[in-house]
């Protein structure tokens, strides 16, 4: 069940079926399988639901994460949660189960290529805008960009695109140098010491999920609430006027 | 020399001396973070769950910077450009 071999530092290296100049690789069917797992497992889960006092383990599993997920959004970002939930769940359930799922030999985190996190971070570019506008309206999301200054404007553009670049590379980086670290170890001292590091790449992935909704959630949050705040001190300040 | 030893050499020595000075201010910087974060912790035990969600997200921008050094690394000397260049140019 060896797909990658150690020179290969991304599942997008391996082939599993080519036609043409169409192909299916590694990343495009463990992506799939994963979208799969997930999204069977939650209708098999949500099909029976109960709302009375007993209800099964897999029902207690998904209302602790849902709800987990939304008290922490809603902590970061000091709104309702409601909107948001969907797309920063869907995010770090994607990339917490992707990454947790290493432990099954033979699976190549989807995560660990740089086109999976790429398509990720570029979602969170596009959706910080929709948000923005949504709540604060073309003009007001227009806006923050030239403040303080007009001449902030280029640098808020380049840090909006190199934020992207960030959170792509460095979700890549954690997955890819856990695999490839344990793969390193496997050839200098194998059986026991590469267990540790697995372990420890378990944690990191699990903290990467983490804080790639986090700052997915810091984003939005910043693009959403700067006007709420100004608006709330311009009243204070007509308060005290 | 030949290009290829000398491309190889030179992948091999920059892939080390890259993770090697890339790790160095990362290290020093969480080592920081994590002092810093433990002694407000013990000044304010009660806010310890809030000040371990920024430590982990600052840890994690902070730590980002080694990855990307790591990331030119594991390129330079797993998918090198120049290597696969000079490869494909010897087999011709």
């Amino acid at each position: 069940m060896d797909f990658m071999t150690i020179k290969e530092i991304s599942p997008d290296q391996v082939i599993f079926w080519q036609w043409g100049i169409v192909s299916v690789s590694g990343t495009i069917v463990f992506t799939w399988g994963l979208m799969l797992f997930l999204v069977v497992g939650s209708v098999l889960i949500t099909r029976r639901l109960s709302t009375g006092v007993s209800l099964s383990r897999w029902q207690n599993l998904l209302e602790v994460l849902v709800g987990g997920m939304g008290h922490e959004i809603a902590e970061i970002s000091r709104q309702d949660p409601g909107p948001y939930l969907p797309f920063v769940g869907t995010l770090f359930l994607f990339i917490l189960v992707s990454n947790i799922l290493t432990v099954i030999p033979g699976f190549l985190a989807p995560t660990a290529s740089l086109s999976t996190t790429a398509a990720l971070a570029i979602c969170v570019f596009v959706v910080v805008p929709v948000y923005g506008i949504r709540r604060r309206g073309l003009r007001g999301y227009l806006r923050q960009y030239i403040e303080p200054t007009l001449f902030m404007l280029p640098f808020n553009i380049i840090g909006e695109l190199s934020r992207t670049l960030a959170l792509a590379v460095r979700l890549f980086g954690n997955i890819m140098s856990g695999t490839k670290i344990v793969a390193i170890l496997l050839a200098l001292a194998p059986l026991l010491f590469p267990v540790f590091v697995h372990a420890l790449g378990l944690l990191t992935g699990v903290i990467q999920a983490y804080i790639f909704a986090v700052l997915a959630m810091v984003y939005i949050a910043s693009a959403t609430r700067a006007q709420d705040e100004r608006s709330r001190e311009g009243e204070e300040k007509g308060e005290n006027a | 020399m030949e290009s290829i030893a000398l491309i190889g050499m030179a992948s091999i020595v920059t892939a080390g001396l890259t993770i090697g000075i890339g790790a160095i201010g990362p290290a020093l910087g969480e080592g920081r973070a994590v002092a810093q974060a433990l002694s407000a912790m013990a000044q304010q035990p009660d806010e310890s769950n809030r000040i371990t969600r920024t430590l982990f997200v600052g840890l994690a921008m902070i730590e980002s910077t080694a990855i990307y050094a790591f990331v030119v690394s594991m390129i330079l000397l797993f998918a090198n450009p120049f290597w696969d260049y000079v490869i494909s140019q010897a087999g011709r």
